[in-house]
């Protein structure tokens, strides 16, 4: 599927790339001079030690800046996350609706909810937050987020996801203060960015537990998240999530923007499986280009989430999916959020297949790529050459050589 | 009276079980007395979203003679002299299938797509455009133009004829190819996807 993958390391050498990119190191060995950091610098917005060197990287086929300078898709590095919280500087970012990112001055932003309403308002940011705050914990995951059998890393395979701490007003409640009219039954929310990415949300998950967000992990919202203002929409695909919020418009009917349209699927069947994220897990170690450095004890970890609600149990296989024990869950366990999961494990040097499989609280098992492909009345063989139908929660297979060395066994 | 917003209705539809619930639980629920009353004249200025049925087209018109010329001097700099081989996503499909792939920018539906070809709606062309092309310059078209770019688009994708004019009333009715091309998924709180089934 999809044009052949570009030389990635071309676009990380890049040092324009790479400056646009936010914030991203060139790693070419050298260790960064710190000397080159004022003492006032350094202590002002800490910084993490230049011994740390993980980074976001552009997502394959789509070079990121392209050559309008547009952000595409960046990925989070997953294979050395710890914890379920994303840091800021991490979270993967998804604008492909023509977007530099955008320079908002709060104090000039705007939120205006109209239409099918009794009494439209305009809120200011300082309004918003005179209103009761929430915080909760989501995970936000592009539908782009799919393996394929190129990819590599678990960065490459699951790195259009995150999960961050997020602080904001319920929709709902702006919502009861514009007062919904009878008939109204999806609500459309706009970015302030260049293209004005707007897409159309039920009003039922509105009014359910969508979140007018400024806080992010305990500070404003970061700019490629949205600054100073953004949606969430627990569970749903990335893209419902807009950014830069500035309006939301109450109407009786699917609007079908330009964001809608790109992510419209004919096939009932199968556009029942997205919007939603179905359950979710996966191994980040070890996992893909990671390398054992011998035999012995190890510490099986992953990531386990799901738009249905909570992770109710997680199960790994370390022999090809022939059985399965339950993991630990090490860590809070938050509905519709990333949830941290590990298992003690021994290798002795056999060349093993790890995968993982997450059930959530509504019984919901995450299946395999066979699994799916039965249910498609298609062929394993399928995916080589399309993606999953629907948003792709497939099971996330990795071997483990006898070298030690980890690779992605998805075919 | 700020605590409810419209007592009266919040009694009489407490009153009308098994319909009121969820009307009550909104009317009931407190004022805080935020936000500013925009005007109709601010609310219209910001509201650029058309629906479907084109209820917010402004009043104007265009064909697609008229939208070629402008094709010509606003848009071929990114989306190429010919609606495909730019830089930007490709807007006309090719007669015959180009050496090498165009870009896939956004939606990446696939390589190939094009818009007015893919669009459910004629109005989805038209909004778009007018929010966001030409990109750098968005919210310059005026609607005269809008009507007559997104008419060349659709003529040069074989759509509309030639001489087919667009205006609030024609735009909406256009018979796009993929008109039945899209399912809207149902949702509910609290329910699973159809599969995978509990084991
Ligand atoms: C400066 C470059 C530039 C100019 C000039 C420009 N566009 Fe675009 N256009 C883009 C880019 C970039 C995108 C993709 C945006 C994205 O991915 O979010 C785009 C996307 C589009 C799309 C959506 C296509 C699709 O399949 O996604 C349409 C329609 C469009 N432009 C029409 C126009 C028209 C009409 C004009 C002239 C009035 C124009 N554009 C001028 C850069 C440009």
């Amino acid at each position: 599927m999809g044009p052949k993958k570009p030389n990635r390391r071309n676009f990380l050498k890049s040092g324009a790339v790479a400056a646009a990119a936010g914030a991203v190191q060139v790693t070419t060995g050298q260790t960064p001079d710190a000397g080159t950091k004022s003492l006032k610098e350094l202590i002002a917005y800490g910084e993490r030690s230049h011994y740390v060197t993980s980074i976001r990287e552009p997502v394959d086929a789509r070079p990121s800046p392209d050559q309008f300078g547009l952000t595409f898709h960046v990925t989070t590095p997953l294979q050395d996350s710890v914890g379920i919280i994303t840091p800021s500087s991490l979270h993967f970012i998804g604008t492909h609706r023509g977007s530099i990112v955008p320079d908002i001055d709060p104090k000039q932003h705007r939120l205006l909810i109209h239409g099918m309403v009794d009494r439209p308002l305009e809120f200011t940011m300082d309004e918003l937050k005179r209103f009761p705050s929430v915080s909760r914990v989501h995970f936000i995951e592009c539908q782009g987020n799919h393996s394929k059998a190129e990819d590599k890393t678990v960065q490459d395979t699951h790195g259009l996801t995150s999960c961050s701490e997020w602080t904001g007003v319920l929709l709902s409640l702006l919502l009861n203060q514009v007062g919904v009219q009878k008939g109204a039954a999806w609500v459309v929310c706009e970015g302030a960015e260049e293209v004005k990415g707007a897409g159309s949300i039920r009003l039922s998950k509105a009014m359910d537990d969508c979140l007018v967000a400024y806080g992010q992990n305990g500070e404003p919202v970061r700019p490629q998240q949205g600054f100073p203002l953004r949606l969430l929409v627990p569970g749903f695909e990335g893209i419902y999530n807009t950014k830069w919020l500035r309006r939301i418009k109450v109407v009786d009917r699917y609007y079908m923007t330009y964001n809608d349209y790109g992510h419209i699927s004919k096939d009932e069947e199968i556009a029942a499986l997205t919007l939603q994220w179905g359950p979710k897990s996966v191994i980040t170690f070890p996992s893909g280009g990671q390398q054992l450095p011998g035999h012995g004890t190890y510490q099986i970890t992953g990531l386990a989430w799901s738009g249905g609600g909570a992770v109710r149990r997680v199960e790994i296989s370390t022999d090809g999916g022939q059985t399965w024990k339950d993991a630990e869950i090490r860590g809070p366990v938050y509905p519709k959020a990333h949830t941290r999961f590990g298992m003690n494990w021994r290798w002795e040097g056999e060349e093993c297949v790890l995968q993982s499989r997450c059930t959530d609280e509504l019984g919901q098992v995450q299946p395999s790529r066979a699994e799916l492909a039965k249910f498609f009345k298609v062929s394993v063989d399928y995916y080589k050459t399309h993606g999953t139908q629907g948003t792709d929660n497939t099971i996330q297979p990795w071997r483990v050589a006898s070298d030690g060395s980890v690779h992605n066994a998805i075919v | 009276m700020r605590l409810f917003s419209n007592p009266l209705r919040c009694l009489i539809l407490g009153a009308v079980a098994g319909f009121g619930l969820f009307r009550v639980a909104r009317a009931q629920s407190p004022s805080y007395g935020l936000g500013t009353t925009p005007t109709p004249a601010e609310i219209h200025a910001w509201d650029i979203s058309i629906g479907p049925e084109g209820k917010e087209l402004p009043p104007g018109s265009g064909t697609a003679n008229e939208g070629a010329q402008l094709f010509a001097d606003k848009c071929t700099a990114c989306h190429g002299a010919t609606g495909w081989g730019g830089p930007a996503p490709m807007l006309i499909k090719p007669a015959t299938k180009p050496q090498k792939p165009l870009p896939c920018l956004s939606p990446c539906i696939g390589p190939g797509n094009v818009m007015a070809l893919h669009s459910p709606y004629a109005t989805t062309i038209w909004d778009y455009i007018h929010r966001a092309m030409p990109f750098g310059q968005e919210g310059t078209l005026k609607p005269d133009e809008v009507y007559a770019l997104t008419a060349f688009l659709l003529y040069k994708n074989g759509v509309i004829k030639q001489d087919d004019v667009l205006n609030q009333q024609t735009l909406p009715q256009v018979k796009m190819p993929n008109r039945n091309g899209y399912a809207i998924p149902d949702w509910k709180p609290g329910a699973p996807r159809p599969f995978p089934s509990e084991r």
